[in-house]
């Protein structure tokens, strides 16, 4: 099937506390609080406007920085089902994949988009389409794939448990 | 067909399957999983599974470490938590208040062994590495995984191999050759690859030194990172491990995606600057910026050799300001007591914590107030790191910090022992 979707655009070695500042990691509980406060220290507009089906796109390194897990479900709350990326820190990329949110890499599809572009993407060529010209998306295997239709996994085995 | 590397191999073997390679997706069974204080946190997501008990019990290891004794009422309530737990589930492992820090815990009680996997609820289970065991960081979510299931997704990583040769100068550390390899490559450099070492600096390192390098990888990026185990690791382990251990080697043709030598030989004490452990500089940069706090222990340098390269800078001398030393483990306590290590530190006016976390991540025993600057042996220097946010915090080695403390900024060690 082949989707449209609007990107918010960001650069390089964005870390989790710009993406959910760690000033909040013990006062804001609930995940629709939490996604209040994504990405509050670069876009602003952001947590206000994203939509469900919207798309992060964005440079190296996405992510470093401390491994709290509600860098990803602040963007998730706010909409974000996948991230597209020129590369992921290790542990968020995990975190994505356990949260239900697909991480793609894909070095060089940020490159010339910006926010509010459109793009489109067709998960059985496994492409992605922007003003710029198609981009593979790389392939993923089996058992991530089973996570992220379960939406992640504490649901996965919530349907393991109570099958 | 080109061979495996150690974490080809070691990950094959823990999904049950003759061979992986880089980028393969396996199930894995780790030998061991770990958690502390965090425990209370992962038992609520377990319980949001559906899960009821944890598959693998004797598997499972628990340290209270990161606040304790506990500093608040809140803290105290979420080790009762944690206790309950732990009866409740009948798990094995358990470390209450005072025994020590995780990743050194573990390892003195042979709860880890070479050639094993080892997943922990800590971004710093990379330490394992040092006895030649996988040991990976995972979430608080995985971790509620993997007492649900005994199993967790892992892609294979490409790895990193790094060559250190040479004999490291008097006064030049495992700690040294870390902070080295970080500033140069930066804290993003291992790219989430498994770091394998190699060389013959390996040889000129003490059990005590070798797990301050595994352990500094997470500051690097790391996945994983490995240091093949040699006799000086199985000497350690004979009157620990109880039960057999194959060590594993990568192979001499595995396929690694970068290849690099360090010349340790050539390196001199390094200090990494606020707010990065990047952020590298040499000590003859930085001798004489003014410090107000000296902290010496962590998992990264709280062990019996990092109290006793102190103790012969400060011996028979005063400190300026505040030294507190909080010993990594009671083992490595009863030892500083032992061989009087421990009174020379006190008698030079050092403030000795229970062994643990202390203030590492700024939860307690030794916060410092704004705008003043520690400098301390541990692996991260992030600002508000200690719990301060306008407190700058310098990384060294041992030598480095109990020298500072006996001026009042930072000082090169070597005219204190000589």
């Amino acid at each position: 099937m082949r989707t449209r979707h609007r990107i918010w655009v960001y650069g390089d070695h964005i870390n989790t506390d710009v993406i959910f500042p760690g000033k909040y990691t013990y006062t804001l509980k609930t995940p629709e609080e939490i996604a209040t406060k994504a990405l509050e220290d670069i876009d602003r507009n952001f947590a206000q406007n994203a939509q469900q089906g919207d798309v992060v796109v964005a440079g190296r390194n996405w992510g470093c920085g401390s491994s709290r897990e509600q860098a990803v479900t602040a963007l998730k709350y706010c909409g974000i089902r996948i991230i597209i990326a020129a590369s992921f820190n290790g542990l968020y990329f995990r975190n994505c994949i356990n949260q239900g949110i697909y991480p793609i890499i894909s070095p060089d599809l940020y490159q010339g988009l910006k926010t509010g572009d459109t793009i489109e993407i067709d998960d059985e060529a496994n492409l992605i389409y922007t003003n710029s010209g198609q981009f593979p998306i790389p392939p993923i295997s089996d058992n991530i794939r089973a996570i992220l239709n379960a939406g992640g996994l504490v649901p996965m085995l919530r349907e393991r448990f109570n099958a | 067909m080109s061979g495996y590397t150690f974490a080809e191999k070691v990950l094959a073997r823990g999904a049950g399957q003759d061979s992986a390679r880089a980028g393969d997706m396996l199930d894995v069974r780790p030998d061991r999983v770990f958690s502390h204080d965090n425990s209370a946190a992962i038992r609520r997501i377990f319980l949001e599974t559906g899960a009821s008990r944890i598959v693998y019990p004797d598997r499972v290891a628990i340290t209270l470490d990161h606040a304790v004794p506990a500093p608040t009422s809140q803290h105290a309530q979420n080790h009762a938590e944690i206790r309950a737990w732990v009866a409740e589930q009948g798990i094995t492992h358990f470390f209450d208040v005072g025994r020590g820090i995780c990743h050194q815990v573990l390892s003195e009680e042979g709860i880890v062994l070479p050639g094993e996997i080892v997943m922990g609820s800590d971004s710093h289970s990379t330490h394992f590495g040092w006895l030649g065991a996988f040991g990976m960081g995972v979430g608080r979510t995985e971790m509620a995984a993997l007492w649900a299931t005994g199993e967790l997704w892992v892609r294979v990583p490409e790895t990193l191999q790094i060559t250190l040769t040479g004999k490291p100068k008097p006064g030049v550390t495992a700690k040294d050759i870390s902070l080295h390899i970080i500033g140069a490559w930066g804290a993003d450099g291992a790219q989430y690859r498994s770091v394998e070492f190699g060389g013959d600096t390996l040889s000129y390192l003490s059990p005590d030194e070798r797990a301050v390098i595994p352990n500094m990888m997470a500051e690097f990026g790391a996945q994983n990172a490995y240091l093949p185990p040699d006799e000086i690791i199985f000497e350690y382990l004979q009157s620990r491990a109880n039960r057999p251990y194959t060590a594993v080697y990568p192979d001499e043709d595995a396929l690694y995606s970068e290849r690099q030598t360090v010349d340790v030989a050539s390196l001199s004490p390094i200090v990494a600057l606020p707010h990065s452990p990047d952020n590298t500089t040499s000590l003859a940069d930085v001798i004489g910026t003014p410090i107000q706090q000296a902290f010496l222990g962590t998992c990264t340098n709280g062990r019996y050799s990092d109290l006793e390269a102190a103790a012969k800078v400060v011996c028979g001398k005063q400190v300026k300001i505040r030294l507190i030393v909080i010993p990594a483990s009671a083992e490595v306590l009863k030892k500083a007591i032992s061989t009087g290590v421990l009174q020379t530190l006190v008698d030079a006016g050092a403030s000795i914590g229970i062994p643990g976390c202390g203030p590492c991540m700024g939860n307690h025993m030794g916060i410092p107030a704004p705008n003043e600057a520690t400098i301390s042996s541990a692996n991260r220097n992030f600002r508000g790191r200690m719990g301060t946010a306008d407190a700058p915090i310098y990384l060294s080695n041992p030598y480095v910090v109990a020298a500072s403390a006996l001026t009042g900024m930072i000082s090169d060690p070597q005219e204190f022992l000589e």
